[in-house]
């Protein structure tokens, strides 16, 4: 059984992994951090939060100060699919943001059958939104 | 001390109870209680409630009367709303609320600001545990009692309570109570919510729960004294009655309740409301998966100087408890305004909830009862009795983010949701608070109803709406400017014009915020001020590969009047932020920014003031979105075209907005190919990217890594454990900046020989 956990991330009771549920990469250990099967990329903030006033000119621009704070941005190695985003002070160790308790999750799954697998959102493939 | 407890006999249980009695007579003040202030579980069955449960119980006799109550407190909460005379009270920053005997909260409104009632149940047991036997003070038919000193149950002193006892045939049965955010409380700054507040003297009005009406009438001599403490004595006149009446019809409906079912139907409507409820979250609970969610929050400036506070959680699920760990999170700041009590955090936590998770449940104490809170003693969000709050805003908004950042990652796999998974929203009250002497002669002091137009997180299936409501208030209102204008001497040149490029990415974007730009028109005495964090950290994190907003800044255009302009050369002005300050188009001003903790400074006529109001975080990979999304951003003004394709990777036509999808598919291909050529595996990647100590260049507070024992207090080597408190002071800002200016001097040869 493969229980849906985030957008893009699910867990194979039966094998004990974290897998991407846009390729079907293995990722890590389901009872570990997933975040150590993925890639990291340490973004400049102002690439996403571009300066709205000149930052030649001004000290605030709208775009966080990128001394102050990075985007670390977790992807997919097989599909490149963006699966988090963490805002960090440089140099705060990435957190362990998901640590689950895998025979528990296993033990409510078998309780409760797959068929209350919820509905969490559409099939994830990438493209799915070129429909024209 | 050793040598008299060994040598000493046990006393005997007579002499205890004279020895209690002997304290309890001898009590020199009764200050806020913590075994009141740390506990937010519901109180234990009384004798009264075992009675009428026994009596009463069928449950649709139950929901009959629940909905009645409801309704009397909607009906009371109309009331406040319609004819409240604090700015706050228009646009719905009131509530009320029916709580038992033992003074748990059971039933509140169904609009208006839920933590301001999830919070006076502190005061009401503060009332019941000191006043209702004191035989100089006693709780009596027709009594009122007042409140607003946040350290006996309250966000802000800004905030005022009327506690009514219900009582029938001689019997306390239940409390009713109402709050209005009233703004003005004769603090050191108008308006309430003092950032400059280095004290708690600093913050104004202090009203430890007292009685302020008596036979339904307020006692004239008091309310001068309190009208005589505040820069808005009709407006603190015209309250105190507005939230009394609101109480009293409530008390009317309830008494409409004793008359046709009688008391024990509504004691017993009253509690088992409240176990049915907290019952339902154990088991709601327990259907998410066991896990531990870690995130963090970052304030970016205590108000007075940019640094960064960390707000730690550490969320877990096991069976159907779930705790709350907030240990790890910054100290107390000894003289800075932005800590909080652990009961505002608690009360903005059980808003995750009620309004964000499930709601569907009936609002009141019990929906977060039974839910854990752990944090640091004398930390940013359980502060001492000593610390200055009057900006706790800052913490327990930037806590309700990580609570709700935290709780999406539990809500995705589960089979049965109330709500959509969703992203933050945005958590800053960016907006103007102003305050001097109007048009027409009235000292004034509140703020602009711009706090209630937050941007939405997006959501598992949508984008977020833009400028919807306060994390506070999911039913408030914006108010009408034009109408406000008519009190005040400044107009909004421009309001409600969304800030293009100021955005959340994602799969779904988050929800955006709008532009404001103020100036003094009618007064030469009236300032404004800015109390948000922000301009350098996102006060966000994104959701599953979503990005969180932007920061958000003030800017200021000085020494032109915008109305000679706006008369003379019309054609000068501007209806952006981006094109005024780029272009500066008026000649001879002074163009500045600063970080949103603006302390109050009076303004000259035709000053500019500029501030945007904030994003919802994104949700999802940005690669995903819809490109037909992208444009239509691109079309509302949103996002503008070369940040969109740069981001989105959709391929369009810059003239016609024309999408090539063929074009964008393949340039979205190259971009997670890009991806993955840019980055680096994690265990390298944390090899080079980690360090052991937070950075040298930024002041920092609270715990770094996994270490939550150990909180850095601005600087690497200056530490304190998280359960040892020590004093944590922060240099006054213009100290700071003298020392750097006079430090230049020297630099520069010149010599500072002045007398030390
Ligand atoms: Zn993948």
């Amino acid at each position: 059984m493969k229980v849906p956990m985030t957008e893009y991330l699910r867990i194979d009771l039966d094998s004990g992994k974290w897998e991407c549920r846009v390729c079907d990469h293995v990722i890590a250990p389901a009872d570990g951090n997933y975040k150590e099967g993925l890639l990291v990329h340490d973004r400049d903030p102002r690439e996403i939060h571009p300066p709205i006033i000149d930052p030649e000119r001004y000290r605030y621009t709208f775009s966080p100060d990128p001394e102050w704070v990075r985007i670390l941005e977790f992807c997919c190695p097989g599909c490149g699919t963006q699966v988090e985003t963490e805002y960090a002070i440089p140099g705060h160790p990435p957190l362990w943001d998901m640590q689950v308790d895998l025979p528990a999750l296993k033990a409510q799954w078998a309780a409760r059958g797959a068929d209350q697998m919820p509905d969490a959102g559409p099939a994830v493939v990438p493209g799915r939104s070129h429909a024209h | 001390m050793d040598m008299l407890t060994t040598k000493g006999k046990t006393p005997s249980a007579e002499e205890m109870e004279l020895i209690r009695k002997f304290l309890d007579d001898t009590t020199l003040f009764l200050g806020p209680d913590p075994e009141i202030m740390q506990n937010h579980d519901l109180m234990p069955r009384s004798a009264q409630e075992d009675a009428a449960i026994a009596k009463v119980s069928d449950s649709h006799v139950v929901a009959k009367i629940r909905d009645r109550i409801q309704a009397g407190c909607d009906e009371g909460y109309e009331m406040v709303e319609q004819m409240g005379a604090a700015p706050g009270a228009k646009w719905g920053d009131v509530i009320t609320g029916v709580y038992s005997a033992s003074g748990d909260l059971a039933i509140a409104s169904a609009g208006g600001v839920l933590i301001f009632s999830a919070l006076v149940h502190h005061p009401i047991k503060f009332i019941i545990k000191n006043w209702l036997n004191d035989p100089t003070v006693g709780v009596k038919e027709g009594d009122g009692f007042i409140h607003n000193d946040s350290r006996y149950g309250n966000v802000h002193n800004t905030d005022q309570s009327m506690i009514l006892p219900i009582f029938h045939e001689g019997e306390l049965i239940c409390w009713v109570a109402s709050t209005v955010h009233e703004g003005e409380n004769g603090a050191i700054e108008p308006g309430g919510m003092p950032s400059m507040a280095e004290s708690p003297s600093d913050e104004g009005l202090k009203m430890s729960p007292f009685k302020v009406v008596e036979n339904y009438q307020i006692k004239r001599d008091l309310l001068t004294f309190l009208q005589n403490s505040v820069r808005e004595p009709k407006l603190q006149y015209e309250d105190m009655k507005v939230k009394l009446f609101a109480c009293l019809r409530i008390k009317q409906r309830l008494e409409e309740t004793l008359k046709s079912d009688g008391p024990d139907a509504l004691v017993s409507t009253l509690r088992l409301t409240m176990e049915n409820v907290r019952a339902e979250v154990k088991r709601r609970v327990s259907q998410w998966p066991d896990m531990t969610v870690r995130t963090y929050i970052i304030q970016d400036s205590t108000l007075r100087e940019n640094c960064v506070v960390k707000i730690n959680c550490k969320l877990t699920k096991t069976g159907d408890r779930l705790i709350f760990d907030f240990r790890g999170s910054s100290p107390e700041f000894t003289n800075r305004a932005t800590n909080t009590i652990v009961a505002g955090l608690k009360g903005m936590l059980a808003q995750v909830f009620l309004c964000y998770v499930w709601p569907d449940l009936p609002r009141g104490q019990a929906a977060f009862a039974p839910i854990e809170v752990i944090t640091d003693p004398h930390s940013i969000v359980n502060c001492s009795y000593d610390a200055p709050n009057s900006q706790s805003l800052m913490s327990i908004f930037t806590g309700f983010t990580a609570g709700q950042h935290a709780v999406a990652k539990f809500l995705y796999s589960c089979p049965e949701k109330f709500t959509k998974v969703h992203a933050p929203t945005f958590n800053m009250i960016n907006t103007f608070i102003w305050g001097g002497v109007s048009q027409h002669g009235e000292t004034l002091g509140n703020l602009c109803a711009d706090l209630n137009g937050m941007g939405a997180g997006a959501t598992a299936n949508r984008d977020g709406e833009h400028a919807l409501a306060p994390i506070f208030a999911t039913m408030a209102d914006i108010g009408e400017q034009e109408l406000n204008e008519e009190e005040v001497p400044f107009l909004q040149l421009v309001s409600k014009k969304m800030t293009r490029d100021a955005i959340a990415p994602g799969k779904y974007r988050g929800g955006q915020g709008y532009t404001m730009m103020v100036a003094t028109k009618d007064s030469e005495q009236w300032g404004f001020m800015t109390t948000a964090q922000g301009a350098k950290i996102p006060p966000l994190q994104g959701l599953f590969g979503g990005y969180a907003c932007g920061t958000y800044p003030l800017s200021k255009v000085q020494g032109v009047d915008v109305y000679d302009v706006l008369m003379d050369e019309p054609e000068k002005f501007r209806h952006s932020i981006e094109e005024i300050m780029n272009e500066q188009p008026f000649e001879g001003a002074r163009y500045t920014t600063h970080h949103m903790g603006m302390g109050f400074e009076i303004s000259k006529r035709g000053d500019l003031f500029m501030i945007s109001q904030g994003a919802g975080a994104g949700y999802g990979d940005l690669l995903e979105r819809d490109p037909e999304g992208v444009v239509r951003d691109i079309e509302e003004g949103l996002i503008s075209p070369d940040v969109a394709a740069r981001l989105y990777k959709v391929v369009f036509d810059h003239t016609t907005l024309a999408i090539d999808f063929d074009a964008t598919e393949a340039a979205r291909a190259a971009e997670r190919k890009a991806r993955i050529a840019r980055s680096t595996p994690y265990a390298d990647f944390v090899k080079k990217w980690n360090r052991t100590t937070p950075p040298e260049h930024i002041q920092y507070f609270g715990c770094w890594g996994d270490d939550v024992g150990t909180l850095y207090m601005g600087a690497p080597d200056i530490t304190r454990r998280g359960d040892e408190p020590r004093p944590n002071y922060m240099l006054n800002p213009k100290d700071v900046r003298i020392a750097e200016l006079e430090a230049r001097l020297v630099a520069a040869g010149a010599a500072l020989d002045e007398r030390q």
